[in-house]
């Protein structure tokens, strides 16, 4: 058996009292593309934070390709592409500036560019179709276009592992289907690829396999089985419905 | 020319333009990260906060960056206490930090024999900037800077999104740290020219006029510091001519620019963008 790509085991977190996740278990082999499916604060951005070391679990261990978070972090092998709402669009850098990003770890002190910077960058935008885009503010890009050009920071940097968060939101059909090709095309050369996605139709056709998230991972396997209505209704917690039933019955009887 | 060159025959006007300018210059590339990242609050914070901290290195005999950094470092502990530890938010935790230290500054002043020294400190004292106080702006003033120069692309990577910077290997944490110093130590440069009331202007201003000009983060870095020295400039000349406080004179300078820019720029100038969409619905209403 191989080393998986992403191992997850048994990660507990708390944010004061308030459990985040609870001893979630998740292993993704390489050259995956895995959806990470639950409703808002089910745990998703904390399971991303906790892969990229950024929050330390209460228990349990994190492993990219056999290493720790904070060492895979200082090799440049996780790629993050945030979520819309998280970037600032007025923000006055041009998309190539935002792709030379991604080779920031690599660089020397003042992270001057070098001759391969350079090339590693154009050869990013190519491949996510934005070559003739890099000069424009970022701001100025269409919705899909914007997520490209972060995936295209995850390639110059030369990840092997991506992380991306709601890639669907407010991205028209035809660039979703061009981010669905994208993101085949980085799996087949090797890259494992984990999307948080509330677009559940669009997980079928881009994804290997799918996972539910609540606080736990309730359920992992291929995307056809983990969208049946039944297992879907157990992480977006009919549970839950049944309770705000019931409480109000009780406020209208008290 | 005459107009140009008679002031200069006067020493301490030389001391003060030289002062000025680098404060300005300093100030203004600090700014373009400040307005980014939505700390301009941050940066008045900090400016008043380290008033007790260079009267303290006054009396003592430190100098006054020593002192500055360290209550500039109290003052943002402080702040992340209050706002982490209770439920008082952050904007309000700043205010009751910052107006509370200047406050203590204010009181160590009163105490302290030599007022008159210490009162600049407040409102500057451009025209009697000594040696003493010229050679200690220029070394502070060109170490802030460096620094600034030399890190401005992390600065910008964590300005701009500061879990990319932690996903590749550098710590947000300690950028974060090294600008506050960094705002700390261009604080003290500035305090000396338009004093601590007005040094958060040099810390904003430039930096937003220069973000209405462009939409090149490396050109705000050019913009913001050519424009804010030649207001600087400008200012003290117009406050030698017509006899007015140098130090306000330099601010209202640079605001009077600022307000022209807001109106005029091109790409986002509120008289361009207007004349920009009636020329739109001009042609829609044509095409119809």
């Amino acid at each position: 058996m191989s080393t998986p790509a992403i191992l997850v085991d048994n990660v507990t977190v708390h944010y004061g009292e308030v459990l985040a996740l609870d001893a979630a278990s998740l292993t993704l082999d390489p050259a995956r593309i895995c959806g990470l499916v639950g409703m808002n604060g089910s745990g998703k951005s904390t399971l991303f934070k906790v892969i990229m070391g950024m929050i330390r679990p209460d228990a349990g261990t994190v492993r990219i390709h056999g290493q720790s978070p904070s060492r895979t972090r200082r090799e440049g092998g996780i790629g993050y592409v945030p979520q819309s709402e998280e970037v600032d669009w007025q923000f006055p850098l041009s998309v190539r500036d935002v792709v030379m990003m991604g080779r920031y770890g690599r660089q020397g002190f003042t992270r001057r560019a070098s001759k391969a910077d350079r090339a590693a960058v154009d050869q990013a935008l190519d491949r996510v179709e934005l070559g003739d885009y890099a000069g424009r503010q970022i701001g100025q890009l269409s919705g899909g276009q914007k997520k490209r050009a972060f995936v295209a920071r995850g390639i110059a940097q030369g990840a092997t592992t991506m992380l991306l968060d709601e890639p669907f939101a407010g991205v028209d059909k035809r660039s979703e289907a061009t981010i669905t090709r994208l993101l085949r095309e980085l799996a087949a050369d090797g890259c494992t690829i984990l999307v948080s996605t509330h677009d559940l139709h669009a997980l079928p056709e881009l994804c290997d396999e799918a996972v539910l998230l609540m606080h736990r991972v309730l359920m992992h396997g291929p995307p056809e089985l983990v969208l049946q209505p039944e297992n879907l209704a157990m992480a977006f917690g009919l549970d839950v419905l049944n309770r705000d039933q019931r409480d109000s019955n009780e406020r209208r009887s008290a | 020319m005459e107009l140009l060159l008679e002031p200069l025959s006067y020493d301490f006007m030389v001391r003060a333009i030289v002062t000025t300018a680098l404060a300005a210059v300093v100030c203004a590339v600090l700014s373009c990260w400040l307005v980014l990242i939505g700390w301009s609050l941050m940066g008045d914070a900090v400016s008043h906060a380290v008033l007790p901290g260079v009267v303290l290195a006054y009396i003592v005999g430190a100098p006054f960056a020593l002192g500055a950094l360290v209550f500039a470092l109290v003052a943002v502990t402080l702040i992340g206490v209050v706002r982490n530890t209770s439920r008082v938010k952050e904007d309000a935790a700043i205010g009751i930090v910052f107006s509370s230290l200047f406050a203590l500054g204010l009181v160590l002043i009163s105490v302290t024999p030599s007022q008159t020294d210490l009162n600049h400190i407040i409102f500057g004292n451009l025209l009697g900037v000594s040696v003493p106080d010229l050679i200690q702006v220029l070394v502070l003033g060109v170490v802030a800077f460096a620094i600034l120069v030399l890190k401005r692309r992390d600065l910008t990577l964590y300005a701009f999104d500061p879990t990319h910077a932690h996903a590749i290997g550098l710590s947000p944490r300690r950028l974060g740290a090294l600008l506050l110093g960094l705002l700390a130590l261009t604080s003290v440069v500035a305090l000396q020219t338009v004093g601590v009331v007005l040094v958060v202007a040099m810390l904003i201003i430039p930096g937003a006029t220069a973000y209405l000009l462009t939409d090149r983060f490396s050109r705000m870095l050019v913009i913001a510091p050519v424009v804010s020295a030649l207001c600087s400039i400008t200012g003290i000349y117009v406050s030698y001519y017509l006899d007015t406080a140098s130090g306000a004179m330099v601010v209202l300078t640079q605001g009077i620019v600022f307000a022209a820019v807001y109106l005029f720029s091109p790409r986002q100038g509120l008289i361009g963008t207007r004349l920009a969409k009636a020329r739109r619905r001009k042609a829609a209403a044509v095409a119809v």
